[in-house]
C-alpha cells in the first residue's frame, strides 16, 4: 500500500513542480507550490517522519506560502511579460542545462548504483516520533537549536531594517548632495538600527509618515 | 510485483527530478518571486532526500537536518521578500533582468 501511494504523492509532486515553473501567473505558482508541499507532506508521512509532515504543513504550505502570496498581491503582479529573441535564447539554455543535470541524476541511478544495507529495525517499540525528535533536539543538538533561534532573530532584525526602505526614519535633507547616492545619514543610521530591536520595530510608524 | 516497503532509490529518484524542476525554474524565470518559489523547491527535493536517507539508516539524526533547513529556509523567504519588496520600491519591477544596478 505505501509504494502505491508514494507514487501517487511522487506524481502530484513533479506535476505541481513543474506546474510552479511553467504558470505565468505568479499566484497561480504559489498555489501550485502549496499543492507541491502539500503531497511533500504525504512522502514524509510515508517515510516515517510525521512530525516532519506536520512541521512541513504548517511552516512550509502555511506561513511561508502565506508571505510570498501577501507580497505577490502587495506588488500586484498580475502576468508575467515574456517576449524577445534572447530571453528565447536563455530560456533554451535554461532547458537545456535542465536537461543535462536530469541527465547526470538519470545517469548514476542506472550505473549499478546500490545504497549499501538497510539498516535493521530497532527491536524495541520506537517512541512516538515526534517524542523522538525531541528528545534528539535537547539533547545532542541543544546547541545548533539555540543557534537556530539567533538565526531567526537576525533575520526578523534584518528584515524589518531592510523593508522600511532605506530614508525610513530620517526626515528629509533639503539640500541632499546629488552626486553622492549613499549619504552619510544613511550609513550613520544604519548600525544602531540593527544593534537594537525595539527602534527598529518602532521604525516602519516612522517611515510612513516620513515618505 | 511491488515492493513491500518504499525502496530508497525511488525517493532519491524523486528528489533528484524535483531538484532540477528548481533549477530549470531558477534558470528560465525572469520574475524574481517565481525565482524563490524554484528556490524552495530545490530546498525541499534536499529535504527529502534526507529523509529517505534517515529512513534507510533507521536514524533520526536526518530528520533533525531537515528541521534546520527549514527554519532557515524560513528565514531566508523572509529576507528574500524584504528584498524584493524594497527592489520593486526603488525599480518598479521584479524581473531580473531589468534589476542590473550592479552591471559596470
Amino acid at each position: 500500500m505505501a509504494p502505491v501511494l508514494f507514487v501517487g504523492f511522487a506524481l502530484l509532486l513533479v506535476l505541481s513542480s513543474v506546474m510552479v515553473i511553467l504558470h505565468k501567473n505568479p499566484v497561480t505558482s504559489a498555489l501550485f507550490l502549496v499543492s507541491a508541499f502539500c503531497s511533500l507532506a504525504g512522502i514524509y508521512l510515508l517515510l516515517h517522519a510525521e512530525f516532519l509532515g506536520m512541521v512541513q504543513v504548517i511552516v512550509y504550505a502555511g506561513a511561508i506560502m502565506v508571505l510570498f502570496l501577501f507580497v505577490i498581491m502587495y506588488l500586484n503582479l498580475g502576468r508575467d511579460v515574456e517576449g524577445g529573441l534572447a530571453l528565447a535564447l536563455r530560456r533554451g539554455f535554461g532547458y537545456l542545462v535542465g536537461l543535462g543535470l536530469l541527465g547526470i541524476a538519470l545517469t548514476w541511478f542506472a550505473r549499478g548504483w546500490s545504497a549499501g544495507p538497510a539498516a535493521p529495525p530497532p527491536e524495541s517499540p520506537a517512541p512516538g516520533n515526534t517524542q523522538a525528535i525531541g528528545m534528539l533536539l535537547y539533547s545532542r543538538y541543544l546547541f545548533p537549536f539555540e543557534i537556530t533561534s539567533v538565526v531567526l532573530l537576525v533575520a526578523m532584525v534584518g528584515v524589518i531594517v531592510i523593508a522600511r526602505g532605506r530614508r525610513g526614519g530620517i526626515p528629509e535633507a533639503p539640500d541632499m548632495p546629488e552626486a553622492i547616492p549613499d549619504t552619510p545619514a544613511d550609513r550613520g543610521e544604519a548600525p544602531p538600527a540593527t544593534g537594537a530591536a525595539p527602534p527598529a520595530a518602532a521604525a516602519p510608524k516612522r517611515s510612513v509618515e516620513g515618505s | 510485483m511491488l515492493p513491500a516497503s518504499i525502496p530508497l532509490s525511488w525517493a532519491l529518484a524523486v528528489s533528484a527530478v524535483v531538484f532540477v524542476i528548481g533549477v530549470v525554474g531558477v534558470l528560465v524565470r525572469r520574475n524574481a518571486l517565481v525565482i524563490f518559489m524554484s528556490v524552495e523547491l530545490m530546498l525541499n527535493a534536499g529535504n527529502l532526500a534526507f529523509v529517505a536517507f534517515a529512513r534507510h539508516m533507521q536514524s533520526l539524526d536526518g530528520q533533525i537536518f531537515v528541521f534546520f533547513v527549514m527554519t532557515v529556509a524560513a528565514a531566508e523567504v523572509a529576507v528574500g521578500l524584504a528584498i524584493i519588496v524594497n527592489m520593486f520600491r526603488l525599480r518598479e519591477t521584479v524581473f531580473v533582468d531589468e534589476i542590473n544596478l550592479l552591471k559596470g
